[in-house]
C-alpha cells in the first residue's frame, strides 16, 4: 500500500505540474493586461513602464517560475479589474460552491444508488421502464435547461420556490436538483447494470440456497459489491458536477467559483481566470488521487496491478 | 449492408437511427422546411406566443402569418431559426468529433505501438487534460481564443480527444501480439502497413462508440457555450444561440428557451439510443 501510494504521489505531482504549466500558458495568451489596466490616452513610455513594473517583460519562463512559487503560497495575484487579490475572491466563493455541489452530489448519490437497486430488483416490470426513463432526461438535455424549465414551472407558473439567488434552503432546492439530475440518472444506470451483475453470481445463490432472508441477502451481499465500482465512477461524477456547476451558478445567479470563473471570461479578467482555474484543477486531482487510494485501501486487487 | 442490418434489427438502435435520420434530414432541407426566414426580423411580430399571428406588413389589410412555435424578442420566427439551428449545431458537433477521432486515434495507434518515452509523454498529457473538467476547460480555452465558430470546434475536439486515444491504446496494446500482426511484421511489412492495414480497422468498432457519445456531448457542450454567450457568433441561429436569447425572455415569453431545449433533448436521445446500442452489440455484458 506505500508503495502503491507513494507511486500515486509522484504521479500527482508531474500532473499538478502540467496543469500548473498548461493553465498559465493559456491566461498569458490570453490578452494584454496592460491593455486592462492603463486609461486610452497612456503613452508608449507609460505602458512599458507598467509593464516593466509588473514583471511582464520578462521571459515567459521565468514569470510561470514566479507565478508557480507564489500560487504554492496562496497568492495567485491581483484581479486587474476588480483590484482585489484573487485568492480572497475566490476564498469568498469557494464555500458556497462547496453548499452547493456536496447537497447535489449527496442527493445524486443517495437517490441514484436507491433508484438503481430498485430498477434491478423490478427488472423489465414498469417500474424499471418508469426509472430509465427518467434517468435518460437528465443525459439528453443540457443540465442548465433543465434548471430553466424548473424555475419555469416551480417559481414562475407554481410561485413555490425562489427564481434564483442565494440565501436559505429554498434558494437552494432548484439549484441543486438541477445539477444533480444528469449524475443521479448515470449513477443508476451504474447501480442497476452492477446489481444486475452481482445478483446472478455465485454466491447471491449460495446465499440464497443457505436460506438467508431476501432483506439480507440484498442488503448484505448484493448492495455491498455493488457499490465498489461506484467509487471510481462517483469520483469523476464529482469533477462533471463541478464543470457543469459553472453554468447553474450562472442560471440560478449563485454567488460560487462557477459564476466567478464565468463573469471574468466575460469580462477578460484572466487572472481570476486563470486562479479559478488552477483551484478547481488542482482540488479535481487531489479528489482523483483520493478516490484512487481509497478504491485500493478497499479492494487489493487494485495495489497488486498498479 | 451488413453492418447496417444489424444495427437495425436491435429495437434501441433502430429508434436511435430513424430519430438521427429524421433530424438530419430536416437540417439538410432547412431552405425547403423551413417557412420563413431564420434572420428575418419583423417589428411587429415580437415575442408572438405558438400558434400566434401577425400580419406581414404595416399596411391595412395585408395578409397576416401564422407562427406555429412563435416568435423572438426581434419577432424572428422560433421554428425556422430551429430548423436552419440543427445545421450549425450537427456542423459544428460532426466537426468536432471526426477531429478528435482522427487525432485521438493517431495518438493511442502510435503510443500503443511503440510504447517507450511516446506512450508515457501521452499518458501524462492524458491525465493532465482529465484534471480539468471538460466544460472548465472548454470555457478557459474560449476566454483565450475568443468565440466563434472554428474556436469551438476546435476547443470541443480538443476536450475529446483522450476518450479516442485511451480506448485505441488499449485496443492496440491487446491486438499488438496477435498472430496476425506477427505474421505481418515477419513478411516484412512497415509499421505504418501494419498499423494502417491491419491494427486500426480492428479498433474501428470501439471507435464508433466513442464517436456517438462525443457527439452527444459536443452538441450540449456547444449549447453551454453558446448559452453563456462564449461560444458561436450570437447572431447565427444555433440552439445553443436560441437559448441564450431566451434567457432574458424566460419569464414573458417561455418558448423562445423551451424550443431549443426540446431540439437538442430529440438529438441527443437519438445519438445515445444508437450509441448504447452500438455498445451493446459489440460487448454483450452491457457495461462500460
Amino acid at each position: 500500500m506505500l508503495r502503491f501510494t507513494l507511486g500515486r504521489l509522484a504521479r500527482t505531482l508531474g500532473v499538478l505540474l502540467g496543469v500548473s504549466f498548461l493553465t498559465f500558458m493559456v491566461g498569458h495568451a490570453s490578452g494584454d493586461p496592460v491593455l486592462l489596466i492603463v486609461r486610452g490616452d497612456a503613452t508608449v513610455q507609460q505602458k512599458a513602464d507598467l509593464r516593466h513594473s509588473l514583471g511582464l517583460d520578462r521571459p515567459v519562463l521565468a514569470q510561470y517560475i514566479t507565478y508557480l512559487s507564489h500560487a504554492a503560497r496562496g497568492d495567485l495575484g491581483i484581479s486587474y479589474r476588480q483590484r482585489v487579490s484573487v485568492s480572497s475572491l475566490i476564498a469568498q466563493r469557494v464555500p458556497n460552491s462547496l453548499e452547493l455541489s456536496c447537497t447535489a452530489f449527496a442527493a445524486a448519490i443517495s437517490l441514484g444508488f436507491a433508484l438503481g437497486v430498485l430498477a434491478a430488483l423490478n427488472r423489465g416490470r414498469l417500474a424499471d421502464h418508469a426509472i430509465a426513463g427518467f434517468c435518460v432526461i437528465g443525459q439528453v438535455v443540457p443540465g442548465f435547461w433543465l434548471g430553466l424549465m424548473l424555475v419555469l414551472l416551480f417559481a414562475v407558473h407554481w410561485p413555490l420556490l425562489p427564481v434564483s439567488g442565494y440565501g436559505d434552503v429554498a434558494h437552494l432546492i432548484l439549484p441543486a436538483i438541477t445539477l444533480a439530475l444528469p449524475t443521479l440518472g448515470r449513477m443508476a444506470r451504474l447501480v442497476r447494470a452492477g446489481m444486475l451483475e452481482v445478483l446472478s453470481s455465485d454466491f447471491i445463490r449460495t446465499a440464497r440456497a443457505k436460506g438467508l432472508p431476501e432483506r439480507q441477502v440484498l442488503l448484505h451481499h448484493a448492495t455491498k459489491n455493488a457499490l465498489l465500482p461506484l467509487i471510481t465512477q462517483a469520483g469523476l461524477e464529482l469533477g462533471d458536477m463541478v464543470g457543469s456547476a459553472f453554468i447553474i451558478e450562472s442560471v440560478f445567479a449563485w454567488p460560487g467559483i462557477g459564476r466567478l470563473t464565468v463573469n471574468a471570461v466575460q469580462q477578460r479578467d484572466f487572472l481570476v481566470v486563470q486562479g479559478c482555474v488552477l483551484v478547481i484543477a488542482v482540488g479535481f486531482v487531489v479528489i482523483n488521487l483520493l478516490v484512487d487510494l481509497l478504491y485500493a485501501a478497499i479492494d487489493p486487487r487494485v495495489r497488486a496491478h498498479a | 449492408m451488413r453492418a447496417l442490418i444489424t444495427l437495425y434489427c436491435s429495437p434501441q438502435t433502430r429508434t436511435g437511427l430513424i430519430i438521427l435520420t429524421l433530424v438530419l434530414a430536416i437540417a439538410l432541407c432547412a431552405p425547403l422546411l423551413a417557412p420563413d426566414n431564420p434572420y428575418g426580423v419583423n417589428p411587429g411580430a415580437r415575442l408572438l406566443p405558438p400558434m400566434g399571428t401577425a400580419p406581414l406588413s404595416d399596411a391595412p389589410g395585408a395578409a397576416s402569418e401564422r407562427h406555429l412555435l412563435g416568435t423572438d424578442s426581434v419577432g424572428r420566427d422560433t421554428l425556422s431559426r430551429l430548423i436552419y439551428g440543427g445545421r450549425l449545431s450537427l456542423t459544428v458537433g460532426f466537426l468536432a468529433v471526426l477531429l478528435s477521432a482522427m487525432f485521438g486515434t493517431l495518438v493511442g495507434a502510435l503510443s500503443g505501438y511503440f510504447g517507450g518515452w511516446l506512450e508515457s509523454a501521452s499518458g501524462w498529457l492524458i491525465d493532465v487534460q482529465l484534471s480539468f473538467p471538460f466544460l472548465l476547460l472548454a470555457i478557459f480555452l474560449l476566454g483565450a481564443l475568443g468565440g466563434g465558430t472554428l474556436a469551438v470546434v476546435l476547443v470541443l475536439a480538443l476536450g475529446t480527444w483522450v476518450n479516442y486515444a485511451r480506448i485505441v491504446r488499449a485496443q492496440v496494446l491487446s491486438i499488438r501480439n496477435h498472430g496476425y500482426v506477427e505474421a505481418a511484421r515477419a513478411s516484412g511489412a512497415s509499421a505504418a502497413r501494419i498499423l494502417f492495414l491491419h491494427v486500426l480497422p480492428n479498433t474501428l468498432a470501439p471507435i464508433c462508440v466513442v464517436a456517438s457519445f462525443s457527439m452527444a456531448q459536443a452538441i450540449l457542450t456547444e449549447a453551454s457555450l453558446s448559452f453563456l454567450g462564449i461560444g458561436l457568433d450570437p447572431s447565427t441561429p444555433s440552439w445553443g444561440t436560441m437559448l441564450n436569447d431566451g434567457r432574458d425572455y424566460l419569464l414573458s415569453a417561455w418558448w423562445i428557451a423551451t424550443m431549443p431545449g426540446i431540439a437538442i433533448g430529440i438529438t441527443v436521445l437519438g445519438v445515445t439510443l444508437f450509441g448504447d446500442g452500438l455498445r451493446e452489440l459489440l460487448d454483450p455484458r452491457g457495461l462500460r
